[in-house]
């Protein structure tokens, strides 16, 4: 079979584009009312100050951004657990497994949460080689680590090397996250430096912020968990 | 589709569906519940005002220094292995998806929501070359079953009860009669479970190109976009060109403010970059990943400085849901793909200014919607400068001449005092042909009463009150 060379419009669109940009647009956004100061810009038509100054406030301390987590959560209905050691997550993990009626899981090795998962004598699918669609498909839980908790939003940031690929954490029925004390950040742009730093300076090539369980509005704006993904979220905090 | 001329389908959809007292209980019903929750997150920032200033600031640099952005996305991207297509218009993109489909074999595809895609009818384009196509967002399955479009760029089904949900769901998927949403969602997530382990090709849009990192971003609370990306073996993400941002870094700004502005969030439940298919070391995630970037009449609008600020819109639908003409005529009647203020702005520039200046027209002009929107686009000034813009392009003789005759009138004293008398003449007589098809005022009458004149001029009353 003869193989048609793709040839597209990049060129042309570019070209376009130049030709629209030689005409400055005015900046109307900036505009405020004449002797209206605003604290965002100067009179130089440029933005000062950063998106932490106006995005919804973080605090300081390591306690009260986990306390804001745990509040953010519980508005999402995430639910999470505070676990002082390993014994704590696995007997959460157990306890969860037999109200559930939890058949299998699948799961992935992270080092906060493995040894609590090994000594929960669940039966476990293990990702890390690979897996077939269909066993991830019918797993009662999908218990994953992740890169961090944000505290700003109660998201929690996944990435394929921490969580298990790019299905683990969005295709079982409940997703469980495990996660130590530490890894709580204040806002998402600390956690998107989060993400890169552990992937040697640049972003890896798969991002996912998870704020509470899967849900839709679609049917009269009323809220339904679990439309596609999760019906459930519970993160189990370690430390 | 219709084959009417789409101001006389406007006005045709528009006046049935203002009557539509049913209509009207849904729509209000579930605004009444958006405007509470948008309130209290927009309470929580610090300051939602310097927020939009910022939002629109990072929009603009984007939008205009669209080449260098565009270049440096599709370059980082294409460094992890995406491929990237530029389509001047939707034939050449549709061609093109079409072309990955045959090649690879695909015979289903699952679909995340896509409004880019809506746009250039790309669901009936790969049906037309033999492909089983699923939409996959809730809102969207439901319309696909109806057949019909997209109600709302944000909630395309919102126009809809659950008992109608539930008889197109016992129509078209036997399924048994359902009264919750609960019951009704669940039904759909069991159809498109195995959808997602089975289809061949999922294609998504995006909400913002992340330029310096090279990813798209998508926005979403149902996971059906996550789970259309991850499983099939092939991802095909639809990008409008002026979705660009410079930074990763921006999104920390624009997701909170979309969702915020869009359904009264603070964040939506799934927000997931994607930098490239699966890479050396990942166990999962699709071989290939397709990015189409569209212009389709985009650098039209930026070729207009004057309403190039329209490029900047995150399409989060917060112009619609405070537009009291949208409340009233419903996202059917525009006939548009983007529906509300931000459609009737760009729909002209997008399908031809004479076709579509009516919507335009189709405002009160309050400025609600340039007052909500996150990016600060100018809206209800744009829907004033189609106006021009239309005349300017295609005067109305009789409006010409009608404005003539009352410069004249008005600038004649002598003349204007005469007038007014024959005015009152003329009422006297006027209730013969009142909403009749001579009533020269049928519009206006048609819902409303007019006016009496005075009986007598400011004028006069100041005459005679001196005289006194």
């Amino acid at each position: 079979m003869q193989i048609e060379p793709i040839t597209d419009s990049r060129d042309k669109i570019l070209a376009r584009i130049r030709e629209a940009l030689q005409t400055t647009a005015p900046k109307r956004h900036l505009h405020a009312p004449a002797g209206v100061a605003t604290r965002g810009h100067g009179a130089d038509d440029t933005v000062h100050g950063t998106p932490q100054e106006w995005l919804p406030p973080v605090p300081a301390t390591q306690d009260e951004k986990l306390a804001l987590f745990e509040k953010n959560s519980a508005d999402l209905k995430t639910r999470v657990v505070l676990c002082a050691n390993d014994a704590a997550v696995t007997a959460a993990l157990t306890e969860l497994a037999s109200a559930e009626n939890w058949k299998r899981v699948a799961s992935h090795r992270f080092p906060v949460g493995h040894a609590a998962i090994l000594a929960s004598n669940l039966s476990v699918t293990w990702v890390d080689e690979g897996y077939a669609v269909g066993e991830l498909e019918s797993a009662d839980a999908g218990i994953t680590g992740c890169e961090c908790l944000v505290s700003q939003t109660g998201s929690i940031l996944v990435t394929a090397s921490s969580s298990g690929g790019r299905a683990l954490s969005v295709l079982p029925p409940h997703h469980v996250v495990i996660a130590h004390r530490s890894q709580v950040v204040g806002d998402l742009s600390e956690a998107l430096a989060v993400a890169k730093r552990s992937n040697g300076g640049t972003a890896p090539a798969f991002l996912s912020f998870i704020t509470g369980p899967s849900r839709t509005g679609d049917i009269e704006r009323i809220l339904v968990l679990g439309a596609h993904g999760p019906k459930q979220l519970t993160v189990l905090v370690v430390g | 589709m219709s084959a009417l001329a789409p101001s006389t389908q406007f006005n045709r959809d528009a006046d049935r569906v203002t009557h539509d007292l049913r209509h009207r209980g849904l729509i209000q019903k579930a605004l009444g519940g958006y405007y509470v929750k948008r309130d209290q997150q927009k309470a929580k920032f610090n300051d939602w005002q310097e927020a939009r200033t910022l939002a629109g600031e990072v929009k603009y640099e984007a939008i205009n220094h669209l080449d260098k952005y565009l270049i440096q996305f599709a370059d980082a991207i294409s460094a992890r292995g995406a491929k990237v297509f530029w389509a001047s218009d939707g034939a050449e993109a549709n061609a093109h998806i079409c072309r990955i489909a045959r090649e690879n074999g695909v015979k289903s595809v699952i679909k995340s929501k896509t409004m880019t895609g809506e746009e250039i009818h790309l669901g009936p384009a790969l049906e037309k070359s033999g492909v089983e196509v699923v939409e996959s967002d809730l809102g969207e399955f439901i319309v696909q079953l109806r057949e019909e479009p997209p109600y709302h760029i944000v909630f395309p089904s919102m126009h809809l009860s659950r008992q109608e949900v539930s008889e197109v769901f016992e129509r078209k998927l036997g399924s048994e009669p359902a009264d919750t949403p609960e019951e009704l969602t669940m039904i759909a997530r069991g159809v498109m479970r195995q959808k997602y382990c089975t289809a061949d090709m999922g294609i998504s849009g995006a909400n913002f190109a992340v330029a310096d990192t090279g990813m798209i971003s998508i926005t979403e609370n149902e996971g059906n976009a996550r789970l259309s990306t991850a499983l099939p073996k092939i991802h095909v993400a639809i990008v409008g060109i002026e979705k660009i941002i410079p930074r990763l870094e921006d999104l920390a700004l624009l997701l909170p403010m979309l969702a915020t502005a869009g359904a009264g969030q603070p964040i939506t439940c799934y927000n997931t970059m994607l930098g490239g298919p699966r890479q050396p070391g990942e166990i999962d995630g699709p071989e290939q990943m397709h990015i189409i970037l569209l212009d389709n009449q985009r650098t039209r609008i930026l070729a207009d400085p004057e309403q190039r600020d329209s490029l900047h819109c995150i399409r989060c639908g917060a112009c619609l849901n405070v537009c009291p003409i949208f409340k009233n005529v419903g996202g059917h009647a525009y006939g548009t793909t983007y529906q509300g203020p931000i459609g009737s702005v760009i729909t002209p520039h997008l399908r031809g200014l004479q076709s579509w200046k009516h919507l335009s027209n189709a405002s009160s002009l309050c400025g609600a919607c340039t007052e909500t929107c996150p990016v600060k686009i100018d809206l209800h000034h744009h829907l004033l400068q189609n106006r021009r813009n239309a005349v300017q392009g295609k005067p109305r003789w009789w409006e010409k001449w009608m404005w003539k005759g009352f410069d004249f009138l008005m600038t004649k004293p002598a003349l204007y005092r005469w007038a007014a008398p024959l005015g009152r003449i003329g009422m006297i007589f006027y209730p013969i042909v009142e909403r009749t098809p001579l009533d020269p005022m049928k519009y206006w009458t048609k819902t409303r009463e007019f006016p009496p004149l005075a009986t007598y001029s400011f004028k006069e009353y100041w005459r005679n009150r001196k005289q006194n």
